[in-house]
C-alpha cells in the first residue's frame, strides 16, 4: 500500500463552546476513493472545510505527503493540491463551459498590450478534458446553464483535476442528481481515481458510497466511528453506524428496509 | 462501460444551426432593432436622413450617449449600476472648466486632472458599494444628487453666482491637444473628397460635412476596445464572472473587488471624457449637462442585450443601442411626426428589449 497524500491527525474544531469535531483522523492515498459518511450535523461540512483551508483546526495536525502543513486560506490549500468541489460548484450558468473552466486562471498568449485570453487553446483543452471524463460537448462555448446537473459536476471535477489537484474533495456530489446522472458522476470519480488522484467522497447515501468507495469512514457527532475497507462492511452496517445504531434498526423494521 | 457510449451521443440533442447560434448572441436584439428603426425611417422620413450629412447628424448624439452607454454596459455586465454618470458629466465639466479657465492650465494637465479626479469619485462609489454591501442602485442614486448639487454649488463659487462657466474656448485656443477632443477629424480628407466631387458641397465648394466629429471617433474606438477586452482578455472573463456570481467567481480566484472598482472608475472616466469633448465644443459648461443621461445610457445598454442582473451583455450591443437612440432622436426631425414622441419611443424600446432579453436568456441557459 502506498503512502497517504493527505493525513488529518486527531482534528478538533471548536466554535465557542460548541465542539464540532472531537478528534477526527482521516487519510487519503493516491488513487483511492475514501468515503466520508455521516448524517446531517455529524460534522462532515466542518471537517471538509478544515481540510480545504476554510477553517483552522483548534487541535490536531494536517500532514501533506508526510510533512506537517498549515493552511491559512482555501487558496493555500489549493496551491498544495487540495481542491474542493462544493455543492454550488462555483459555476456561472450564463458563461460558456470553456470560460467557466478557466475562470480566474485564463491561459494567455501574446505580450504586454497584446496579452490576451487564448480562447482557442481554452476551448480545445475544455473539449479534450471533458472527453476524458466521458462527456462530448456540442461545443466549448455552450453555456453551462444548458448542461445537466451531472455534467456540471463533471466540469467542476475535470477543472479541479486539470489544475493539478492531488486530493479532490467532493461535497455530496450525487445528492441532487437523478439515477442516471449519479452513475455518470460515479463513473467520473472512477476515472479520476485511475489518474492517481485521491478522492474524498462525502455523502450520506450509503449505496452511492459503496458503488465507488475503497474505504469508508463514518462520522457521528464529531467523532469517527471507525474506518473500514471495501468488502469488510455491509451496507446495513454502514447505515447503522451513520444513524448511531439502534433507532434506525427499529425504524427500518417498520419501513421494510428501504432506506 | 456502457455509460461512456451513452454520454457521447445524446439522441435528444438536436444539431444546432448557424441561425440558432446567432440567436444566442447578446447583441442580436440591438442589431435587429437598429435595422427595424432604419427601415421605419426609410419609409417615413425625408430621403436626406440617409445622406452623409444625415448620418453624421445621427451619429453625433449616438456617440455622445454611446461613450456613456458602453461604459455602463461593462459595469452592468460586471453586476453593478451607476446612476451617477449623468451628474458626473456636469461635475467633470466643472472640474475641467475650473482647471482651464480659473487656473489657466494647458489641456495636457487639465485633461488628466479631470479624468483622475472623476475616476477617484468613481472609486469612492465602488468602495461604498463593496464595503456596505448595499445595492449600487441606491449608492449611486445618492451620488446622482450629490454630484449634481456639487456642480451647482461649485459653478456658483467659480463664477461668482452664475451656473454657467464661460470662456473655455478662449482659454484653450491653439492648444495642441484640442483637436483630439473637439471639432472634426479628417477635415483634409473631406476637403479632398469634395474637390473630387465624391461628397456633397456647398456652392462655395466647401464640403457640407467638414469632417467626422471627434466624439464619433472616440465612440467607435471605445466600442472596439471594450469588445476586445470583454471577449479576448482574462479581464473580460473576470467581468462576466464577477457579474454572473460573485461568490463563485471569487472562489475560483477572480479578483472580484478589483474588477468592480475598476469598472466604477471606468464609467466615471467615460463621463469625464464626454464632459471634456462637450465643454470644448460648447466653449462653456453648465450645471444641467448630462441631465438624465444615466437613464438613457442604461436604456442603450439594455437594448444592447445587457441583463439587469449582470453577467451577460455586450459592448457592441450598447454601440447599436446608442445608434438606435441617435436615429430616433434625429430621425423624427426628418419626419412629420411630432418630436415629443421621442420619449414614448424610447420607453417602448426599453420594454421590448427587456422582454426580448429575458427570452434570450432562457434560451441560453436552457431554462424552461
Amino acid at each position: 500500500m502506498s503512502e497517504s497524500i493527505l493525513h488529518m491527525d486527531n482534528i478538533e474544531k471548536h466554535f465557542g463552546n460548541v465542539i464540532a469535531l472531537n478528534g477526527v483522523s482521516f487519510d487519503v492515498k493516491p488513487g483511492e476513493c475514501h468515503c466520508l459518511l455521516g448524517d446531517n450535523g455529524a460534522g462532515k461540512s466542518t471537517f471538509i472545510k478544515t481540510m480545504s483551508g476554510v477553517y483552522r483546526p483548534s487541535q490536531g495536525q494536517i500532514y501533506m505527503g508526510g510533512k506537517p502543513v498549515q493552511f491559512g486560506s482555501p487558496r493555500d490549500a489549493m496551491a498544495a493540491g487540495i481542491a474542493c468541489v462544493y455543492q454550488d460548484l462555483a459555476m456561472i450558468p450564463l458563461m460558456s463551459v470553456a470560460r467557466n473552466f478557466f475562470m480566474g486562471r485564463e491561459p494567455t498568449k501574446g505580450k504586454f498590450l497584446w496579452k490576451r485570453f487564448d480562447t482557442e487553446h481554452a476551448d480545445e483543452i475544455t473539449m479534450t478534458e471533458m472527453k476524458k471524463m466521458g462527456i462530448n460537448l456540442r461545443s466549448a462555448d455552450q453555456a453551462v446553464g444548458t448542461l445537466s446537473g451531472g455534467e456540471r459536476q463533471t466540469v467542476a471535477i475535470a477543472r479541479a483535476v486539470y489544475f493539478g489537484a492531488k486530493v479532490l474533495i467532493l461535497d455530496e456530489p450525487t445528492s441532487a442528481l437523478g439515477v442516471r446522472q449519479t452513475s455518470n458522476v460515479l463513473a467520473t470519480i472512477d476515472k479520476v481515481r485511475e489518474q492517481g488522484v485521491g478522492v474524498v467522497f462525502i455523502s450520506h447515501n450509503v449505496r452511492h458510497a459503496l458503488a465507488v468507495g475503497d474505504r469508508f469512514t463514518v462520522l457521528n457527532r464529531g467523532q469517527t466511528l471507525g474506518t473500514a475497507a471495501r468488502g469488510e462492511i455491509t451496507s446495513d452496517e454502514l447505515q447503522d453506524l451513520m444513524a448511531g445504531g439502534q433507532e434506525l434498526a427499529q425504524l427500518e423494521g417498520s419501513l421494510g428496509g428501504t432506506i | 462501460m456502457s455509460l461512456e457510449n451513452d454520454s457521447t451521443v445524446d439522441e435528444r440533442l438536436k444539431e444546432e444551426s448557424r441561425v440558432a447560434r446567432l440567436m444566442k448572441r447578446p447583441e442580436l436584439g440591438a442589431v435587429a432593432g437598429a435595422l427595424l428603426v432604419a427601415i421605419f425611417f426609410m419609409f417615413t422620413a425625408d430621403g436626406s436622413m440617409f445622406t452623409l450629412s444625415g448620418i453624421i447628424n445621427i451619429l453625433s448624439p449616438a456617440a455622445q450617449l454611446g461613450i456613456l452607454a458602453i461604459a455602463a454596459a461593462l459595469l452592468m455586465i460586471g453586476g453593478e449600476f451607476d446612476l451617477s454618470i449623468g451628474s458626473m458629466v456636469a461635475f467633470a465639466g466643472l472640474v475641467f472648466g475650473f482647471c482651464v479657465v480659473n487656473f489657466d492650465l494647458p489641456l495636457i494637465l487639465a485633461i488628466p486632472i479631470t479624468l483622475i479626479f472623476c475616476a477617484g469619485v468613481g472609486a469612492v462609489n465602488g468602495q461604498i458599494v463593496l464595503r456596505t454591501g448595499l445595492p449600487s442602485f441606491i449608492v449611486t442614486l445618492a451620488f446622482l444628487f450629490i454630484l449634481r448639487g456639487l456642480s451647482l454649488v461649485g459653478l456658483k463659487a467659480a463664477t461668482g453666482g452664475s451656473t454657467q462657466l464661460r470662456g473655455v474656448r478662449d482659454a484653450v485656443e491653439g492648444d495642441p491637444l484640442a483637436p483630439f477632443f473637439s471639432g472634426d477629424a479628417f477635415q483634409g480628407f473631406f476637403q479632398w473628397a469634395a474637390s473630387m466631387g465624391w461628397i456633397d458641397t456647398f456652392r462655395s465648394g466647401l464640403p457640407k460635412v467638414p469632417g467626422i466629429p471627434v466624439e464619433i471617433i472616440w465612440f467607435i474606438v471605445l466600442a472596439g476596445v471594450a469588445t476586445y477586452v470583454l471577449l479576448k482578455t482574462p479581464a473580460g472573463n473576470w467581468i462576466f464572472a464577477a457579474g454572473g456570481d460573485k461568490t463563485a467567481a471569487s472562489n475560483s480566484g477572480v479578483p472580484v473587488r478589483k474588477v468592480k472598482i475598476a469598472l466604477f472608475m471606468l464609467t466615471a472616466s467615460c463621463a469625464a471624457l464626454l464632459a471634456i469633448t462637450q465643454v470644448l465644443d460648447a466653449g462653456s459648461t453648465d450645471a444641467r449637462r448630462g441631465f438624465m443621461k444615466e437613464f438613457e445610457a442604461i436604456i442603450a445598454a439594455v437594448i444592447g442585450g445587457c441583463l439587469l442582473t449582470g453577467g451577460y451583455g455586450s459592448a457592441i450591443g450598447a454601440f447599436f443601442g446608442s445608434i438606435i437612440f441617435g436615429m430616433v432622436v434625429i430621425g423624427l426631425t426628418y419626419t412629420n411626426i411630432d418630436q415629443d414622441w421621442f420619449q414614448v419611443f424610447l420607453g417602448s424600446m426599453l420594454l421590448l428589449a427587456v422582454i426580448f432579453n429575458n427570452a434570450i436568456r432562457k434560451r441560453v441557459t436552457g431554462e424552461r
